[in-house]
């Protein structure tokens, strides 16, 4: 019987791999899923005087998209996000995230901005109370203000249709 | 044109691989000599047909095709000619294909050093290998093909991944895979004698040269890859616990285990069965290393893309070799009568000893490595497992084993006498902790463990020592001659062990002593370190091939005396805009010097780091050592003498007992 022990051991040893092929090692579940959005007020890019807070989009299902324009995936991912915009799908709101250069501005005005505000977070301190651990992040906010999603990196078409395609219905009922 | 030349040589290589399969396996089952001839030559045309398929696709990279998608993601137009080449081997696919290439080689090499071999055996052992080969030929064409077109072809590559253009990148993973997938030599051998149901002591005789080789090559892989990241990844580091370094130590592990057991087995037929599960754990993880760099299921600096299809046919191959072998072995194991007896304190009991803390040491890196995934697979969160564990878990368990590899060759077969023993011993341990105490209190603050670690290495110098002294009294004469007399295998055995030694001395001493600063430095300023000053004279504009850089002076002086300039670089490369710090390290035998710039700063100062090591290089001198130890262990005599004695009558029938 002893003998069958190490064949055994390889099947669970199999059976361990089999799911985990099936997980992605990089997805890090972020802790502020559920939590309301941390409040913060901040100027907006473009327009003096203006400022921008989670508050304003009370009642809306939304996307706070971190971004920046020194972040080379970012300038990937906004062909995909000005198609979203153009169909009017989901309030994206940006958040200017360290753009210490102050390029944002001139850079939305040449290619075009999908955002219906962008949120000025110069020193960074925004991003981190949300948790932002690169650019670009996508974040889904309930109409409670609650943080329903994380998603990190380039949202894809796959990404869009798997994974906030069916939330956003799910939210918006 | 030659891309498809390459994937046509792959599907004949695919066809062949069957040929060599099968026929040799049923014609040994029904002793058809007709069916066992068909090996040998349907091996050397799968070895041809996968080195045309392996040239087409060197060749595509050398020309920048950028028509041919795995070129066009790895490589770049400025590469240079080396890098290219290299890239060949440093995509996904490609490095698939090189571990067909290698395992063809290897099966060929065995069509040629087997002819000493009874008919049978050789052609059960060939046969297996083609099946391997068989298996990962068919996850090349079905899911892994390095020849697929891409249409419109882009204007230039995306360039090799910057960490891998190094020296390193062009010796490290061929000399790895001759490791890994030598051990596939091994366990042919282990499955033909369970198939054949004759385990013989022959077995182990045979299997032994082979495993000393594949060994070697591992051992110098593992070696150069621990020194390729200390020079390229500009931490300092040298070993990381990152899970593709636990899949190429994991091996070796098992593989030093197994060349261990098969002295017992070949000398005194002890652990049969114990030997032939170790042969498949050796190639079983040389699979899994290559399922967990290769399928994505585990996330480590060695970024490699996770595609799902991929991983499923992996691991469905894995389960029809691993799942087979165990299976094969649960079946045929128990009919196999077990060697000669022993007392609990001989020769054998102590191989056991250091079978068994290897086999449990390499538990307990396979079980960090893969905890995380356990974790997530269960529903219990994400974690990841870290040098902390490796090193609170690893360093205690092989630590024992450092103290009996003193013991160890010393003792007799059979039974051996342990006042005598002790008697012997106990000079040995009187230097060895001596110089620990010494070595201790020498290094400033008292450092314990430098000094056990010290003890360990100088123990086993000692012990080594007397080693040959015992030899040179057992063959009596004058020591000169005597020492000639002493067979390879004896020297091999004990380089070996000098080997590491001097890797344990290495680690032990750069891990107490080594000191570190991380400083901003304006131009001009000045950082001391270890007895060592430091001079930031700013950095001048640099143009590599393919990259830009900024290109540091740190002037390096001690007591006042200019010793030596510095030129650390920071890098960006042209095609991916990557940066890279290319650390300068000034090379001794008692200590580098190490510095690496961080980030540029306002008004042309830097974050510079600069490291003092001492010692470090005797990890990397250990580490040759130990090869070569293993060079000699297979070039024993007795081995090349039952080869000679096989070839003989065919090439020089007069000749042979010359």
């Amino acid at each position: 019987m002893k003998r069958w022990i190490p064949l055994l051991i390889f099947v669970a040893l199999a059976g361990f791999l089999y799911v985990g092929l099936h997980r992605d090692p990089r997805e890090v579940p972020s802790p502020f899923i559920g939590k309301p959005a941390p409040a913060f007020t901040l100027p907006v890019v473009g327009q003096p005087g203006m400022t921008f807070s989670p508050a304003d989009n009370k009642g809306k299902v939304w996307l706070l998209n971190v971004w920046a324009p020194w972040c080379v995936s970012c300038r990937q991912e906004h062909p995909v996000l000005m198609q979203l915009a153009q169909a009017g799908i989901v309030p994206i709101v940006g958040l200017n995230w360290k753009d210490k250069d102050r390029e944002a501005e001139a850079l939305l005005a040449r290619l075009g901005s999908p955002y219906t505000a962008v949120a000025d977070d110069v020193s960074g301190q925004t991003g981190i109370d949300y948790g932002v651990t690169g650019t670009p992040e996508t974040y889904v906010i309930d109409k409670n203000g609650i943080i329903r999603m994380k998603h990190i990196g380039i949202i894809n078409e796959e990404a869009w249709q798997t994974k906030f395609v069916p939330l956003l219905k799910e939210l918006n009922q | 044109m030659i891309p498809e030349i390459g994937h046509f040589a792959l599907i004949l290589a695919l066809l062949l691989a069957l040929v060599q399969g099968i026929p040799p396996l049923i014609g040994a089952h029904r002793g058809n000599a007709t069916l066992m001839a068909v090996a040998r030559p349907a091996a050397q045309g799968q070895f041809l047909f996968v080195a045309i398929a392996y040239g087409c696709l060197a060749y595509s990279f050398l020309v920048n095709d950028f028509s041919v998608a795995n070129v066009a993601r790895n490589s770049f137009s400025q590469l240079p000619p080396v890098y290219r080449f290299a890239a060949s081997w440093g995509s996904h696919e490609g490095s698939i294909l090189l571990w067909a290439l290698i395992l063809a080689l290897w099966t060929t090499a065995v069509t040629i050093w087997s002819r000493h071999l009874p008919e049978d055996m050789s052609a059960r052992v060939i046969g297996v290998m083609g099946l391997v080969s068989f298996g990962f030929l068919l996850f090349i064409l079905v899911a892994s093909n390095p020849f697929v077109r891409l249409s419109p072809a882009p204007m230039d590559g995306s360039d090799l991944n910057p960490l891998l253009q190094d020296p390193g990148m062009v010796f490290h993973p061929p000399m790895l895979y001759m490791g890994y997938v030598g051990f596939s030599v091994a366990f042919a051998f282990a499955i033909a004698a369970l198939l054949s149901g004759k385990m013989d002591v022959a077995w182990a005789r045979w299997s032994r040269p082979w495993t000393a080789v594949a060994w070697v090559f591992l051992s110098i892989g593992i070696t150069g890859g621990s020194w390729w990241a200390y020079n390229e990844l500009g931490w300092g580091g040298w070993w990381f616990w990152d899970p593709t370094e636990n899949a190429s130590f994991m091996p070796w592990l098992a593989g030093t285990a197994l060349l261990h057991s098969l002295v017992a087995t070949e000398k005194r037929g002890a652990f049969k069965n114990w030997t032939v599960l170790l042969a498949i754990l050796a190639f079983s993880m040389s699979l899994v290393g290559t399922f967990l760099v290769r399928s994505g299921v585990l996330s480590s600096v060695h970024a490699f893309a996770t595609d799902p299809t991929r991983g499923i046919f992996m691991l469905a191959f894995l389960g029809v070799v691993i799942g087979g072998s165990l299976a094969l072995f649960a079946f045929r194991a128990a009919k196999m009568p077990t060697g000669g007896s022993f007392t609990w304190f001989s020769r054998e009991s102590l191989l056991l000893a250091n079978n068994v803390v290897l086999v449990a040491a390499l538990g307990a890196v396979l079980l960090g490595t893969l905890y995380p995934l356990f974790m997530d697979a269960l529903g219990m969160g994400k974690i990841s497992v870290g040098p902390p564990y490796f090193n609170s878990v690893f360093v205690p368990l092989i630590t024992p084993l450092l103290f009996l590899m003193g013991v160890g060759p010393l003792a007799r077969w059979k039974q051996a006498s342990l006042p005598a023993m002790a008697k012997q011993l106990r000079v040995a341990l009187a230097i060895a902790a001596t110089t620990g105490v010494l070595v201790s209190l020498a290094s400033g603050s008292f450092k314990p463990m430098v000094g056990f670690g010290v003890a360990l290495a100088v123990w086993i110098v000692v012990t080594i020592y007397l080693g040959f002294a015992q030899r040179l009294k057992y063959i009596g004469g004058p020591t000169l001659p005597a020492l000639l007399k002493i067979p390879r295998g004896f020297w091999g055995m004990q380089m070996a062990h000098l080997g590491l030694a001097w890797v344990v001395a290495g680690i032990t001493l750069v891990s107490g002593l080594e000191t570190e600063r991380n400083v901003k430095m304006n131009i001009g300023d000045t950082t001391h370190l270890a007895g060592y000053d430091f001079t930031f004279q700013g950095v001048s504009p640099h143009e590599g091939p393919n990259y830009r850089a900024a290109s540091g002076n740190v002037e390096v002086a001690a007591g006042g005396k200019q010793l030596f300039v510095l030129h650390p670089q920071k890098r960006i490369y042209n095609a991916s805009g990557m940066p890279m710090t290319e650390a300068a390290i000034d090379y001794g035998f008692t200590r580098d010097v190490y510095v690496a710039l961080g980030d540029e700063l306002d008004n042309g100062a830097w974050t510079v780091r600069v490291f003092h090591k001492p010692f470090i290089n005797w990890l990397w001198i250990g580490g040759l050592f130990l090869a070569l130890g293993g060079v000699l262990a297979a070039s024993d005599r007795r081995y090349r003498i039952a080869l000679r004695a096989a070839e003989a009558p065919a090439v020089a029938p007069q000749g042979a007992q010359a």
